[in-house]
């Protein structure tokens, strides 16, 4: 048992090491991971969740404002900039990346190029949620850290 | 956000450079721009024309001039001839009367062939131009034969032969010797003789041949004929009485061409013209008299004059030609020439000119496009630089980030010595970024000065605190004195002054290997006035004895100036009244000594010259990137002063700046924020303290930190000095007889506290120390003074050494600062209490912690992620948050009376932004503060009790921390701002300056804990 939780453990750092590795998470991540201590101990998650439950709605905002022509580009740009506020928040970092291209497009008036990049965003950030719930299901079945903590 | 604002900075630039180049040609030119050569041409060809005018205008008059010579020497000749063959002709008419007088008259006649020819031999004189003169009498048909007899002759015609018979002869009877051979020749035969004879008879008058050749020459004659009557005949008479009367005719031959030769050789400038006579009676066929026929002489010019030789018949003229043609005028060419010439000339200049300033125009032209271009190209590298320089330090702030947490967590050694370098790497690479950035904006002319009330001195104290790590390690004596005379708050830009001295003693600590480094701050005028018109030439060092320099350290400076002779003036407290109290500006001189390697002459030009170093190797040995002094020129020029430096190679430099101040009013500073300047304790005022040290300067910075805090400063000489001044008050108070006074005298004169400098310690030791502990008086332990070590740096047997002596445990490290020896002699004083306490709050988390721990802070944001994250960091420092999401949520809980310590706002948020709320909750509270204070108000804990005011500090998080969003951000009231996402440092510092003034055991966690690394 306590073997099966270290390997775990170990897994779940790989994990967490390969999120960063290819990208998709930036240290903000890790600024949240720092604000999680024993009085708040799903800290990262609860917001987490949180940026996934918030940003539903901003998504659907967005795909509604692309279907309307012409396309409201000062509305495009603030509901994105929204969702990336959110985004880098959470340190998604590659979702955080495909907003910043919309939101050129959006400058631009590229109503392609705002399309296009509303798919990339999605596709992201679709990716990414289920890494980050693979992720926290295998850290709840793994349970709390010790090593995680900063020494003080 | 950030992506957004380059792309507009990016659209200014651009219409910025097409604005500028649509500005073209903004002169106007009066000069052709093309076919410079054709109007060369017309020039030359108009002139042209003009010279020649002018040639003919001259020439004319010459030409008259000429043609007047020509008629004046012609009208001469025809008189001179006219003349003459006048007289000729009236002593043929003589000779006339002579025979019609001699030979008719008288009968019989005294006239014969021989009388004549005497006669007229002996008056030829009389008629030069006569060749002979003849007498032909009128001899009838009838009469011929009785004449032939009478003469004993045969009439003859011209051709000599036996004349044929006719109706009259006219016969030679008559003749000049000269002309014997007419003897009886009939006159009548020839064709001119005849016809003049026929014309002579009739009219009376003499008459004249036309030119034909006479006989016996070659020459051209004429014959002149005058008519002999037997009679006197009355005035009116018919022709045909007169040929009645008619008795012979008296002729003489003129030779035309030898009289004109004749008369042509008497006059001057024979030589010059071109006689000719006519006879011209018949005009259509002049019949040459004198001269040759063919036209010869210059055609150009011909005076004809007519001349009357007597004959109205007849007439002749004479025409006068020049023989050569007139010479060119040469004063007429040679004017028109030359002036055509010059003409040309100035034609020429002006086309090469035109052609020139064209040229130079069109240069200019190029040059200013250039020239804009380069601006352009010079603007967009600034923004280029600043947008680079910004996109830099956010990752650099990552992996800055990263490199600290990576040291919080459990490391080698050796792995924390990598992570440390890598950290220090990246602060100096954010340092380097971030002066690249100021350099940048202030060559876009985009770098504002604050004018903001702050304390000069306690940032003279933070800057040294900077860098008194590095100089103890070095062994280098770091101080800083700023005159008393020094207003103590000034309103300046603190962040750009601090930048400025931090920048010069970290080239001075970075440079100086022993000795010292001083900063000094005074008037400017006080220190002018004293500046002596002695000036060093820079780096010539004088063959002065190296003995002592009276500087800091006793080393020698580059600039004497600094030394105790002219610096005890500066310090000295009388002998300036402080008499610069009115004016509005405070001038600072603020120096910089040090006593480095100095700055090589060669390079000491370039120093003030960006990314420049005194020496490549320089470079190598010390690092840097040499822009630092540059920026600092820039800033001390933007601050209205000027930078400049005495150095000397070896023995060190001495950078000098001035800088001006406003002086703060009064009441700004009552107003002022408690956080602008360090709160000094005022627990030491009074206290008395004697510094031992054997360097007055060094003795004078120990006095200005004490002054700061308001001790009463002795300085001594020696700890001989100090204790013979002790042992004489100790003598005084053992002795029985003691009066009240004198112990109220030595309660005066008793220092409080006795501060020895190490090193005159040392030096003394064998006879200072035993007795300064020996002659401590017994008995009153409590009364006598703490002895405190002033040193650079200390080693532990010193220390050990120090306490047997009787130090107390506390060394007062230098740099000295006015707060670290106040936290030092507040050890001292109480023992140290409160020092354990201080160890916990080494860190700035910690640090954080203590500051928000139990302060109620609304966080505003409408993005609940961006909430979430807020709260929960600054929950983790253990204050109370409360959320709002939106703007006006934030209003309504923002209503005084509230409870809130402060507030971090977001600015971007539909309805209403953060910019507005804070607007409007700074209307609220300013229209709260007008108000009287009611009771309800006081409410515990809350922003007002703190400043005595509503003033609730309001932070903005923005995701882009670029100047103009930070000025909108002050504009709108707020206080700060940190960086969206949180991090630990940015929010320290943005929390610090709001949360610094809280109890005291705060701020002595502070600065204790600067000495909590040494013994």
């Amino acid at each position: 048992m306590e073997r099966n939780q270290m390997q775990m453990h170990r897994q779940i750092a790989t994990i967490r090491k390969s999120l960063f590795d290819q990208g998709y998470l930036d240290e903000q991540f890790v600024q949240l991971e720092e604000l999680q201590d024993n009085s708040n101990p799903n800290f990262v998650e609860e917001v987490v969740t949180l940026f996934y439950r918030d940003s539903a709605r901003f998504l659907y905002n967005l795909d509604q404002a692309l279907e309307k022509r012409p396309l409201d580009f000062s509305r495009l740009d603030s509901l994105m900039h929204q969702f990336k506020g959110s985004s880098s928040s959470i340190g998604a970092k590659k979702v955080k990346i495909e907003c910043t291209h919309f939101r050129d497009y959006c400058n631009a008036r590229n109503t392609e190029g705002c399309k296009r990049t509303f798919q990339h965003v999605k596709k992201e950030y679709t990716t990414l949620k289920k890494k980050l719930e693979a992720y926290f299901q295998m850290s709840r079945q793994a349970g709390p850290i010790e090593t995680a903590c900063r020494p003080r | 956000m950030g992506v957004k604002m380059q792309g507009h900075h990016h659209l200014v630039a651009v219409s910025l450079n097409e604005q500028q180049l649509g500005i073209k040609r903004k002169y106007t030119s009066y000069i052709p721009r093309r076919n410079q050569s054709k109007y060369l041409a017309l020039w030359i060809i108009a002139f042209g024309f003009v010279a020649m005018n002018v040639y003919k205008c001259i020439d004319a008059g010459h030409q008259e001039r000429i043609e007047e010579g020509l008629v004046s020497m012609c009208d001469q000749r025809a008189r001179m001839l006219q003349d003459r063959f006048r007289v000729s002709v009236n002593h043929v008419h003589a000779l006339a009367v002579l025979v019609s007088t001699f030979h008719y008259y008288k009968n019989p006649s005294v006239i014969d062939q021989e009388t004549f020819a005497e006669y007229t031999a002996r008056t030829a004189f009389e008629r030069p131009l006569l060749s002979g003169v003849a007498y032909a009498q009128r001899v009838m048909n009838s009469e011929r034969e009785e004449f032939e007899k009478q003469h004993e002759g045969i009439i003859r015609t011209m051709a000599k032969e036996p004349s044929p018979h006719r109706d009259e002869y006219a016969p030679v009877i008559f003749a000049q010797e000269t002309v014997s051979y007419l003897h009886l020749l009939d006159m009548m035969s020839g064709e001119e003789d005849r016809e003049n004879i026929l014309r002579a008879r009739a009219t009376g008058k003499a008459v004249l041949t036309s030119p034909f050749k006479l006989l016996g020459s070659n020459h051209l004659g004429v014959v002149l004929t005058f008519p002999v009557y037997k009679s006197k005949l009355p005035p009116k008479v018919s022709v045909r009485e007169r040929i009645e009367a008619t008795a012979g005719y008296l002729g003489g031959a003129f030779d035309v061409e030898s009289l004109v030769e004749n008369l042509l050789g008497q006059l001057a400038e024979n030589q010059e013209i071109v006689v000719k006579v006519y006879d011209v009676t018949n005009p259509s066929n002049p019949l040459i008299t004198y001269g040759r026929q063919t036209q010869e002489g210059d055609l150009s010019h011909t005076r004809v004059s007519m001349l009357d030789f007597g004959d109205p018949y007849r007439k002749h003229q004479m025409t006068c030609r020049y023989l050569r043609k007139a010479p060119i005028s040469w004063t007429a060419f040679t004017t028109a020439s030359l002036g055509y010439v010059i003409v040309l000339l100035a034609g020429y200049m002006f086309y090469t000119g035109a052609i020139h300033i064209v040229q130079v125009e069109d240069d200019f032209d190029t040059m200013q496009q250039l020239k804009v271009r380069a601006e352009a190209a010079d603007v967009a590298k600034s923004q280029f630089l600043a947008t680079v320089s910004h996109e830099i330090r956010t990752p650099m702030n990552g992996i800055l980030g990263m490199l600290a947490l990576l040291l919080d967590t459990e490391l080698s050694s050796t792995q924390r010595d990598y992570a440390q370098t890598a950290q220090a790497c990246g602060r100096a690479l954010i340092t380097l970024i971030n002066e690249v950035l100021d350099r940048a904006k202030i060559e876009a002319g985009k770098l504002e000065l604050e004018s903001v009330p702050f304390d000069l001195r306690s940032i003279l104290d933070d800057v040294l605190s900077l860098f008194s790590e590095k100089s103890r390690h070095k062994g280098i004596e770091l101080a800083v004195l700023v005159s008393d005379k020094v207003p103590r708050i000034v309103m300046g830009d603190p962040g750009r002054f601090r930048q400025v001295i931090t920048n010069l003693v970290g080239n001075s600590v970075k440079f100086t290997e022993h000795g010292h480094i001083f900063v000094q701050v005074h008037h400017a005028e006080h220190s002018e006035a004293d500046a002596k018109s002695e000036t060093f030439m820079n780096g010539i060092s004088e063959g002065r004895a190296i003995s002592r320099f009276r500087t800091l350290s006793g080393r020698e400076a580059a600039d004497d100036r600094n030394s105790w002779d002219t610096f005890k003036h500066l310090v000295g407290e009388d002998e300036y009244p402080f008499r610069a109290a009115t004016a509005e500006k405070v001038d600072l001189l603020v120096s910089v000594e040090d006593t480095g390697i100095g700055i090589p002459i060669h390079a000491q030009e370039l120093v003030f010259m960006p990314f420049m170093q005194a020496d490549s190797s320089t470079s190598r040995h010390y690092g840097g990137t040499g822009i630092g002094l540059s920026i600092s020129k820039c800033l001390v020029e933007l601050m209205g002063g000027r930078i400049s430096f005495v150095s000397r190679p070896k023995i060190g430099s001495t950078f000098f700046f001035t800088v001006a101040f406003n002086r703060s009013e009064k009441s700004t500073v009552s107003d002022l924020k408690k956080s602008l300047y360090e709160d000094l304790p005022n627990a030491f005022t009074g206290l008395k303290v004697t510094v031992v040290d054997s360097k007055p300067v060094r003795a004078a910075v120990t006095r200005y930190h004490l002054q700061r805090l308001g001790m009463v400063v002795k300085i001594v000489n020696s700890i001989q000095m100090a204790i013979s001044m002790r042992f004489m008050l100790v003598l005084l108070f053992s002795l029985p007889s003691t009066l009240v006074e004198l112990q109220q005298d030595r309660n005066e004169r008793q220092p409080d506290l006795l501060l020895v400098e190490k090193d005159t310690w040392l030096s003394n030791e064998d006879t200072g120390n035993i007795r300064l502990s020996d002659h401590r008086p017994i008995g009153h332990t409590s009364n006598s003074p703490k002895m405190i070590l002033l040193a650079t740096n200390i080693t532990s047997p010193e220390f050990d050494k120090a306490k047997a002596t009787g130090f107390s445990d506390t060394v007062i490290m230098k740099p000295l600062r006015a707060s670290m020896v106040a936290a030092c002699l507040q050890q001292v004083l109480e023992t140290g209490n409160q020092a354990k306490q201080g160890r916990l709050m080494a860190k700035g988390s910690l640090y954080l912690r203590s500051v928000l721990s139990g302060k109620k802070i609304l966080v505003v944001d409408d993005n609940r992620v961006n909430r979430r994250v807020a709260a929960g960091a600054l929950k983790k420092f253990g204050a109370t948050v409360e959320c709002a999401d939106s703007g006006k949520t934030a209003l309504a809980l923002l209503h005084l009376p509230h409870t809130f310590d402060a507030c971090f706002m977001d600015i971007q948020m539909p309805e209403m932004d953060g910019f507005e709320v804070t607007r409007r909750v700074r209307m609220m509270e300013s229209n709260a503060n007008q108000e009287p204070m009611s009771e309800t108000m006081t409410i515990e804990g809350s922003a007002f009790t703190r400043t005595g005011e509503w003033h609730l500090p309001i932070l903005a998080m923005t995701a882009d921390v670029i100047h103009a969003t930070f000025d909108e951000c002050r504009k709108s009231g707020m206080d700060g701002y940190v960086s969206k996402p949180f991090e630990e440092e940015t929010l320290y510092q943005a929390v610090a300056k709001f949360f610094e003034s809280n109890p005291p055991s705060d701020r002595s966690f502070k600065t204790t804990t600067s000495k909590n690394g040494e013994p």
